[in-house]
């Protein structure tokens, strides 16, 4: 059984669909690249698979054991989040509000799931420091940390690299993709083309029309091909 | 000077005045921290409007109890607000504004009408500023306010954890399975609890004041969210109580008295961080 399988979802605004007839599944220990040009509904899908929005019409099951709240999600920086006084420990603790439920206070197990997942992202010696003091890349990492106490299953990342300079993107996929290696699921919401087909094992092109397939069947599609040459055309004009 | 402070003293209204404004300034400043973080600072002033228009409907009906007007309107204004904030037509400040001046011009004008006693102006003026009227309260008001302090503070703790969560992320909160929309729906009820209670202590012109300021002076000077929450509620403590010293030996009105304290302080703060944060 697929941890995630969607059958004819359409997504968008007030019953306004933006992209329509997605069809897909996502395995255990799949790295799913969602691409697709600006504007597409890339987004939109996102915030639709973590329930924030309702789908326009179509279905979304979990499965494998996943429950809908067992999903970790790294979602784009808001304009809230640049200034906030709050300390790395305080904010990677929050991500295990959802096992918290009722009870008000976070637990020893928690906590040290929080100290575990900051040694894991590398980021333990920031424990105590301003989250808004730190840099873009420790920034991510402070906010994968805190993804990765929601969930030990399914991380879905929305643009985790945009407005990071090359060496620390190229740090940040090799970080993902070792989560990955570990065996956990990931959907990555993305509009770096060149990285998609690098790392990710599937495939999911939105747009006019829907593509959904292993990165080799993207590289050999219409769609990908057309995609993969824009965008190299672009970068070289 | 501690002669005639003492002197004051032996009167239960100054007594009462000290306590409730001590009480009023630790739960705005509480859930300030979160208002301002959330791009919420004016909400107080906007509510505060609520609570006045409210006020003068009250007493031109001649209720002789008008919390029972004026807080349940003040919060159906509050979830109201804290509602349009995300996804509608009107925009957060702009529905604030509207409800703000609406509610003051209809409050204004309703007391113009049907005049209450032949002292407008100086009611209209004393309801604003809050002049003397924390001077006027009654033990069952104390009492009231003192309950209603405690409700605040005990969920604010029992609920920290969440609003933290909440504040910083609210999209992350929903995605694990929070529910955020009770929690907004708290914050709001709270807060229009702590503005009827302060409309007695500074009026509802300078609400805004005991919500932001304590807020915005320990955001300058600690870095995570417990030590400005807590900064925040000592400041805001300090604040008000030598606010109302000073107004008692000096004459001046009380709630303009405390927050020009509060915006002294606020100096202070931004001086003191640019101290420390230079070192570091």
């Amino acid at each position: 059984m697929a941890l995630l399988t969607v059958r004819d979802l359409s997504v968008g605004y007030e019953s306004q669909p933006v992209a329509e007839n997605i069809n897909f599944t996502v395995n255990k220990g799949d790295y799913l690249c969602i691409v697709g040009e600006n504007g597409s509904g890339k987004t939109t899908l996102m915030n639709t698979l973590l329930g924030l929005r309702k789908p326009v019409s179509g279905q979304i099951t979990t499965g494998d054991g996943l429950s809908r709240n067992e999903i970790g999600y790294l979602p784009q920086q808001t304009l809230v989040q640049r200034d906030f006084p709050a300390s790395v420990r305080e904010i990677v603790l929050s991500g295990c509000q959802g096992r918290c439920g009722m009870r008000p206070f976070y637990n020893k197990e928690e906590k040290k799931l929080a100290e575990e997942n900051m040694e894991h992202m590398g980021i333990s010696d920031l424990a105590g420091r301003c989250y808004r003091e730190l840099s873009g890349g420790q920034q991510q990492r402070v906010l994968l940390a805190r993804a990765l106490c929601a969930t030990g299953k399914l991380l879905l990342l929305d643009e985790p690299v945009s407005g990071l300079d090359i060496k620390v993107t190229a740090e940040m996929y090799d970080l993902i993709g070792h989560l990955n290696k570990d065996g956990i699921t990931i959907i990555m919401v993305s509009h770096d083309i060149a990285a998609a087909v690098r790392y990710a094992s599937h495939i999911l092109h939105i747009g006019d029309t829907v593509f959904f397939g292993t990165r080799d069947e993207y590289l050999e599609s219409a769609e990908g091909r057309f995609f993969l040459m824009r965008q190299k055309g672009g970068e070289e004009s | 000077m501690i002669e005639t402070l003492s002197l004051y003293f032996q009167y239960p209204p100054v007594r009462y005045a000290l306590i409730v404004g001590v009480l009023i300034a630790l739960c705005s400043s509480l859930l300030g921290v979160t208002l301002v973080l959330k791009r919420f600072s004016f909400i107080g002033d906007g509510l505060s409007h609520v609570a006045f228009g409210a006020m003068a409907v009250a007493t031109v009906m001649g209720l002789t109890n008008e919390m029972l007007l004026i807080l349940p309107v003040t919060i159906v204004c509050a979830v109201l607000l804290l509602r349009t904030g995300q996804n509608t037509r009107i925009k957060g400040d702009a529905a604030i504004a509207m409800i703000s001046v609406g509610a003051l011009a209809f409050g204004y004008l309703i007391m113009n009408i049907f005049p209450s006693s032949s002292n407008l102006s100086g009611d209209v003026c004393s309801t604003l500023f809050g002049s003397t009227s924390i001077l006027t309260l009654t033990k069952k008001e104390v009492i009231i306010c003192a309950v209603l302090s405690v409700v605040v503070v005990i969920v604010f703790i029992v609920f920290y954890n969440k609003i933290f969560a909440v504040t910083f992320d609210e999209n992350f909160s929903k995605a694990v399975g929070n529910g955020t929309d009770a929690y907004n729906l708290l914050v709001a009820v709270v807060i229009a609890v702590i503005i009827v209670l302060a409309m007695n202590l500074v009026g509802s012109l300078l609400i805004s004041a005991l919500v932001i300021f304590p807020a915005l002076s320990a955001m300058r000077i600690f870095k995570s969210f417990m030590s400005v929450t807590i900064c925040s509620a000592v400041l805001s403590v300090i604040c008000a109580f030598s606010g109302i010293i000073i107004s008692i030996l000096a004459g001046t009105p009380v709630g303009s008295t405390i927050v020009a304290v509060d915006v002294a302080a606020f100096a202070i703060s931004c001086i003191v961080g640019k101290i420390t944060g230079r070192n570091a």
